[in-house]
């Protein structure tokens, strides 16, 4: 299932936006997924409430090794990390 | 996707919450709402003032959180989506693929778009606020920080504002007429990414701007131009550089571009070292800068374009040609140095050294600013309405409680003239949830509870004041017309750029 589907995808899956941005909550998921490429990490320097484990929704395909990867997308206020949390990998 | 697993550790368990503490809220303000609607059986009616990013982002999620509400959105322009249309570099399509989210909100029965209607001209704010239970000004920045230095007035210096509204075919830029022949070389106050912007198109080969939808007599005007020579002038180091990575990359890999950085404007200090360390933008920004600098050859081949990134410079006054009198012949430019502030930031601070750049054109990219209407309380200084959370606050005072209920601002009138199209998003969300608890709360307003004339009432008012409303209808005719003109020259549009020609597409 396509993330963009769900949630904001401003840009239609072109690289120029970060309303999709996701965070990945399992390390062992996110050291599954490619390296974000220097365009992506462009977007993803703008996203809000962005972590150690953000990536945009439109650059993870799903795959079976996916299977059961948890994402959470990140509050609504721009003051995501307001309580100081930032999801530490396990 | 799975759900929260609630035998997971305590770590893994609190971003999943915050996730699904997103979606109560909306549950519980429709389970709320609807009880309302049964016992006041009137829609909820909502006029949106402005239709870029924020006016369509708010419109969308009120019509979602409100299923009985009817949204209108009003624009002073006869064409929506603000500076999608009209900001968006022409470089940039993608950028505009979040219209295709718009005109959905657009078409959706609860909503209209209305064009050609201007706040305080063809109706007030307090006539609005009567004839909707909420008014949420979404009207953007249509004017300019002024630098207020001597000679700011001469002849050949535009705002970057002016000039993309010029660029991009927008009607009030149409007339702008910057003369990009008499000189070689364009000076750019900020290095923000309207500058950056404003740089790649006047250094871009115009066969590649050829096809795009920038406005046709621009076109013309570039394929005419001189400009060979473009400096982007700093008053901070690249550290504090404004720009974002993407743009920066971009304009950075324009071919057969000779790019000029001094090496000693690179030189960084602990204090920029704090900044980049808990930035990931301007250290990703610094590093690009850095490996551009060293990168190609130490001078441009003869007859190359060139782009000329200034720092530690800011502007003291501008130049007067002694040939054309009343003409800008370039800028006298103060050294400056960083100064700490606290929290991390520097400012620039003047040394008394001088020097000058000369150039034929000048154009200051050094921000925007809100325009206030009758009625509304404004921040001269901040250039923003003043509110809290998007509630308008009744004065400057900075009193909390002193709200004007019932009204509301979203976009750059309430954050100030910074973010990207997705920062709207949030901010939509973050002032639609303030209607939607003052709509629980029952603190709209004395007519609350009541009907309002909403839609029906405004185009009444209109037509009694032969104001000529463009539908959305009305833009589609003139969408299309434009997407026609633009298949005989092979670009995705050629855009109307005059009122005539806008009002005339849209009511054929």
């Amino acid at each position: 299932m396509s993330v963009c589907t769900v949630i904001a995808g401003a840009c239609e899956g072109s690289l120029a936006c970060s309303t999709c941005h996701v965070i990945v909550m399992d390390m062992e998921y996110y050291t599954k997924l490619e390296d974000p490429s220097d365009e992506e990490n462009d977007m993803l320097d703008l996203a809000f409430g962005l972590t150690e484990t953000s990536r945009l929704g439109c650059q993870i395909i799903a795959r079976p090794e996916l299977d059961g990867i948890r994402l959470a997308i990140p509050a609504a206020t721009r003051n995501f990390a307001v309580d100081g949390y930032v999801p530490k990998p396990h | 996707m799975e759900g929260p697993n609630p035998t997971s550790s305590k770590e893994k368990e609190k971003p999943v919450y915050l996730a699904a503490a997103l979606m109560m809220p909306h549950n519980l303000t429709e389970v709320l709402w609807r009880s309302f609607t049964t016992v006041a059986s009137h829609p909820f009616r909502v006029c949106i003032v402005g239709s870029g990013p924020a006016g369509f982002y708010t419109a969308e999620k009120i019509l979602k959180r409100h299923q009985g509400s009817q949204v209108d959105i009003i624009d002073r322009l006869p064409t929506p989506y603000g500076l999608v249309r009209s900001g968006v570099a022409p470089d940039h399509p993608e950028t505009k693929n979040v219209i295709n989210q718009f005109s959905r909100v657009a078409q959706s029965g609860r909503c209209s778009f209305l064009g050609n209607i201007a706040l305080g001209s063809s109706i007030s704010l307090v006539e609005l606020r009567e004839l909707y239970h909420v008014v949420v000004l979404a009207y953007g920045a249509e004017s300019d920080r002024v630098l207020g230095i001597p000679g700011e007035d001469l002849k050949g210096i535009h705002s970057a504002r002016e000039f993309v509204w010029w660029y991009n075919g927008h009607p009030d830029g149409r007339n702008l007429d910057p003369d990009l022949k008499s000189t070689d070389t364009a000076v750019i106050l900020g290095q923000g990414n309207v500058a950056l912007d404003v740089a790649r198109i006047l250094l871009r080969r115009t066969s590649e701007l050829a096809a795009t939808d920038i406005a046709s007599h621009a076109l013309t005007a570039l394929e005419q131009s001189s400009i060979r020579k473009v400096y982007l002038v700093g008053r901070r180091g690249p550290v504090q550089a404004a720009c974002t990575a993407k743009e920066l990359r971009e304009v950075l890999g324009i071919k057969d571009l000779y790019i000029h950085i001094k090496e000693a404007d690179l030189k960084i200090t602990p204090a920029d070292e704090e900044e980049m360390k808990s930035s990931r933008i301007h250290k990703r920004i610094y590093e690009l800068l850095s490996k551009a600098a060293t990168a190609g050859p130490s001078q441009p081949s003869s007859g190359q374009r060139e782009l000329h990134f200034v720092f530690f410079r800011q502007p003291d006054r501008f130049l007067e040609s002694y040939d054309k009198k009343g003409y800008v012949s370039g800028v006298h430019l103060e050294k400056t140095a960083l100064k700490g502030v606290g929290s991390g930031k520097q400012i620039a601070i003047g040394t008394g050294q001088f020097e000058d750049l000369s150039c034929g054109i000048a154009l200051k990219s050094i921000g925007y600013k809100s325009v206030p209407v009758d009625g509304l309380p404004f921040d001269n200084q901040k250039g923003v309405v003043p509110n809290v959370k998007g509630r308008v606050l009744s004065d400057n005072s900075g009193d909390p409680t002193s709200i004007e209920n019932g009204l509301y601002v979203c976009g750059w009138l309430k954050r100030g003239p910074t973010g990207i199209i997705g920062t709207n998003l949030y901010c939509a969300e973050e002032t639609v949830a303030s209607v939607s608890e003052d709509v629980e709360q029952g603190v709209l307003g004395p007519a609350t509870n009541l009907p309002k004339p909403g839609r029906e009432g405004l185009l009444q008012i209109l037509e009694d004041r032969k104001v000529r409303v463009v539908p959305f209808s009305g833009w589609e005719r003139i969408d299309k017309e434009e997407k026609r003109l633009g298949s005989l020259r092979n670009k995705p549009r050629d855009k109307m750029t005059t009122w005539e020609e806008l009002l005339k597409a849209a009511s054929e």
